[in-house]
């Protein structure tokens, strides 16, 4: 990129057969088996939700600028951050990293010629698809006002909005997490190539590895709590109904242990692609491979035990809440070794500022800030306090935004050389690297203060008092809105005006990066003999070109 | 493109060999069935809560339901798991007409439980006011613990009414099993699809295994010699 082109391999694109020019036509990418397309597939699918998903948030602050309220009823407020977190969460934050860059990258990182199962994986699709429609239907039908928890009884018994379909939507995605995770664990079990052993892996594997145990273990549990609460619903009658004696503190129980894991399933595939980043652009080794690797697998395990830190002051036992506690406490440790680790890799690194770096660079910032303040709500006293309020938003938008996108859009930038063939414009990249920092801290930063201050989250109007940070996080909020347009302008323009990208730009490692770029629809001519250990940038003969 | 050789029948292009093929399918139904655990995980763990908290409602509910259907679906099911068994042990040893038999078998008998359930069992239970949401009548001779007996009946109906689904799915993939067996595509070389569904069976059937005792005996029914 900033370098001049010296690859001696470069073929121009267009003579080569690869899998984007293989097959022609719409049905040849609806019936595609192919993963690298049905990772495009995904990536069209949930970069729509995703700006559908912030059309709602840009509603919500827009509303916000005025104490009172400036754009829209109360009632509508509950719908619009509902929707905003419902499709945020299950169909943009959730199949982000694994649906995209793991369909694309797994079989390639692993000397592969596609997952175990392709037609498991176009499947995998549809429902996404088949479970977003049932969502947007629902959207359309007057939304669903719940929060996106759909916590009982509200959500079974006393709300009058499309709870059912936004439900059933939801409930079905979650079969498309499931599949995608099964393959991914079959895939990295039996089919690596020669040579390529557990500890020779791209951490990025050992990263989708644990998210994909997640989605395995946590995914039916949402899945029959959601078919459960549409049961109710519909029969007016089940297992949360107080009428006959049903506990709804159960459906939040039931419900957490899933969704404090998906937390997990969103960052977990960000912090593989931060290993992965971290490693190129400073053109160094990891830092203790086998603690970020475990590091990974550690979270997928702990996850499932914190879940109780949501119900803190939900009628929980003291005791049930000390343990919780200390739980949630205990996950922060593989988390802070996996930071503490890049950090390290980056020291006395060569670093290179391109655009995928500053992505990792405002990464560990971000998520180092989400993760910190997510200590104080895993304690019980000052959770009592923050509980509820914009704190709690804060935090979370820290580790999901802050964190998951920002290493999705590093992801993105760093492999969509390989996934396209072409370069992007490096400047207008760096910048909106840096527009989107900005503009998520400026967003989300006056919202710790809010919350600190006792602002509850999910109100339509708010004291006076509160208003100059109020109109902060608006500002910011649109500043965030316009970086993430910019990319999606000039990733568009680059398909098709972006200069070739050859095999390899940024000089990797790793088994994607021997293979021309668009690759070809089986990956490898010869499948791979992996002789040597991962980033091994040390011994490195590849050239940036 | 990949040079392709030549390869036995049912090979994927994916893999390198027939035997990472057949274990990639292997553990991708064990995958599988994890999830089926969980899935189904979610309901037991909540029938453990409602039963330690209303024990007595429990009981009532599952004094009301016909035991020696549940008995006979029991023993119906067991053999379907071995017919299936048997069916896999056909085809390793290469003979068509048996595998087609046991196959056939196989749904004929997981069609029986179904209809067993169905119209015994469900019916019987319309009849007696005892399905929730469909004029569910609470008996005073149930005295207090009868305001929590509708949620037994809930959890009855969901999870036998799971445990179905799951069946009928099944019968489906048997019959798709038992067209590609007359087809003779199973070889003593080649039979993954079978085995692989043959997991899929006898999971359905572990399931049951718990449910019934589950949903049927408790409460000393026969150590007390009922009430």
């Amino acid at each position: 990129m900033s370098t001049a082109t010296i690859d001696v391999h470069e073929v121009p694109t267009g003579s080569r057969v690869n899998y984007l020019n293989a097959q022609y036509g719409v049905k040849s990418w609806l019936l595609t088996t192919d993963h690298k397309r049905i990772a495009l597939l995904y990536l069209a699918s949930i970069t729509l939700m995703f700006f559908v998903g912030g059309f709602f948030a840009v509603l919500m602050r827009l509303h916000l600028i005025e104490p009172q309220g400036a754009l829209v009823q109360p009632e509508t407020y509950n719908k619009l951050f509902t929707m905003h977190g419902v499709i945020m969460v299950f169909f943009f934050l959730v199949p982000s990293i694994p649906a995209t860059l793991g369909n694309f990258l797994v079989p390639m990182m692993i000397g592969a010629r596609d997952l175990a199962f392709p037609k498991l994986n176009l499947l995998s699709w549809y429902i996404y698809v088949i479970g977003a429609i049932f969502t947007l239907y629902a959207v359309i039908s007057g939304g669903v006002d719940t929060g996106w928890t759909f916590y009982t009884p509200y959500s079974s018994s006393f709300s009058h909005t499309s709870v059912v379909p936004t439900a059933l939507g939801v409930f079905i995605t979650g079969f498309s997490s499931i599949l995608t995770g099964l393959n991914f664990v079959v895939t990295i079990h039996k089919m690596r190539a020669p040579g390529l052993t557990w500890f020779r892996l791209p951490l990025f594997i050992w990263a989708i590895y644990a998210t994909s145990i997640i989605f395995i273990l946590g995914t039916p549990v949402i899945a029959i709590t959601l078919f459960l609460l549409f049961l109710e619903r519909v029969l007016h009658i089940g297992i949360f109904d107080p009428a006959i004696g049903g506990d709804p503190i159960l459906f939040q129980h039931l419900f957490w242990f899933y969704s404090h894991p998906a937390v997990y399933i969103m960052i977990l595939p960000g912090m593989g692609v931060m290993s992965e980043l971290i490693t190129c652009f400073s053109r160094k080794r990891i830092f203790g491979y086998s603690f970020v690797a475990f590091s990974s697998l550690a979270i997928a395990i702990i996850s499932f035990l914190v879940w109780g830190h949501h119900m803190f002051v939900t009628g929980q036992s003291i005791y049930a809440g000390l343990i919780f506690s200390v739980l949630s406490f205990m996950v922060a440790i593989p988390s802070a070794v996996k930071v503490f680790n890049w950090t390290a890799t980056l020291y006395k690194g060569s670093i290179s500022y391109d655009a995928p770096m500053l992505y990792a660079l405002g990464f560990i910032g971000l998520f180092t800030m989400g993760g910190l303040t997510g200590l104080f709500l895993a304690s019980l006293a000052t959770d009592v306090h923050l509980n509820g309020t914009y704190f709690i938003v804060a935090h979370f938008h820290y580790i999901m935004v802050g964190g998951a996108v920002m290493a999705y859009l590093g992801g993105i930038h760093f492999w969509w050389p390989k996934i396209t063939g072409r370069l992007y414009p490096d400047g207008w990249a760096r910048f909106a690297a840096l527009v989107i920092f900005v503009g998520f801290n400026l967003t989300f930063f006056p919202q710790f203060m809010l919350g600190y201050l006792g602002m509850p989250r999910r109100y339509a109007v708010y004291p006076s008092e509160f208003q100059v940070l109020n109109v902060m996080s608006s500002a910011g909020a649109s500043i965030l809105g316009i970086g993430y347009l910019i990319p999606l302008i000039y990733l568009i323009w680059s398909m098709r005006y972006g200069p070739t990208a050859g095999p390899n730009p940024w000089g990797a490692k790793g088994l994607e990066w021997t293979t021309p770029s668009p690759p070809p629809t089986e990956n490898f001519e010869e499948i791979p003999v992996v002789t040597e250990e991962a980033y091994d940038y040390a011994h490195s003969t590849v050239i940036r070109g | 493109m990949a040079i392709h050789h030549a390869h036995p029948p049912g090979f994927a292009h994916q893999f390198e060999d027939m035997q990472q093929q057949r274990e990639a399918g292997s553990l991708g139904m064990w995958v599988f069935l994890l999830t089926e655990m969980m899935f189904f995980g979610g309901l037991f763990a909540t029938y453990i809560v409602y039963r330690a908290l209303y024990l007595p409602s429990f009981e009532i509910g599952s004094h009301l339901l016909e035991v020696r259907f549940g008995a006979l679906n029991t023993a119906v099911l067991i053999g379907s798991s071995l017919t299936m068994a048997l069916a896999i042990h056909s085809a390793q040893i290469g003979k068509r007409g048996a595998q087609v038999g046991f196959l056939i078998t196989t749904m004929i008998l997981g069609a029986a439980f179904l209809f067993i359930k169905f119209t015994f069992e469900w019916r019987h239970d319309y009849v007696e006011h005892l399905v929730p949401g469909f004029g569910f009548a609470i008996r005073p001779e149930w005295g207090a613990p009868g305001a929590h007996v509708p949620m037994f009946f809930c959890f009855y109906f969901f999870m036998t009414g799971l445990h179905a689904l799951h069946m009928i799915i099944g019968i489906g993939i048997l019959a798709v099993l038992t067209v590609m067996a007359h087809r003779g595509r199973f070889t003593p070389q080649y039979y993954s699809p079978l085995e692989v569904s043959g997991l899929y069976w006898h999971f359905v059937d572990i399931v049951w295994i718990f449910l019934f005792p589950l949903l049927y005996l408790i409460g000393g029914r026969y150590l007390r010699g009922g009430h």
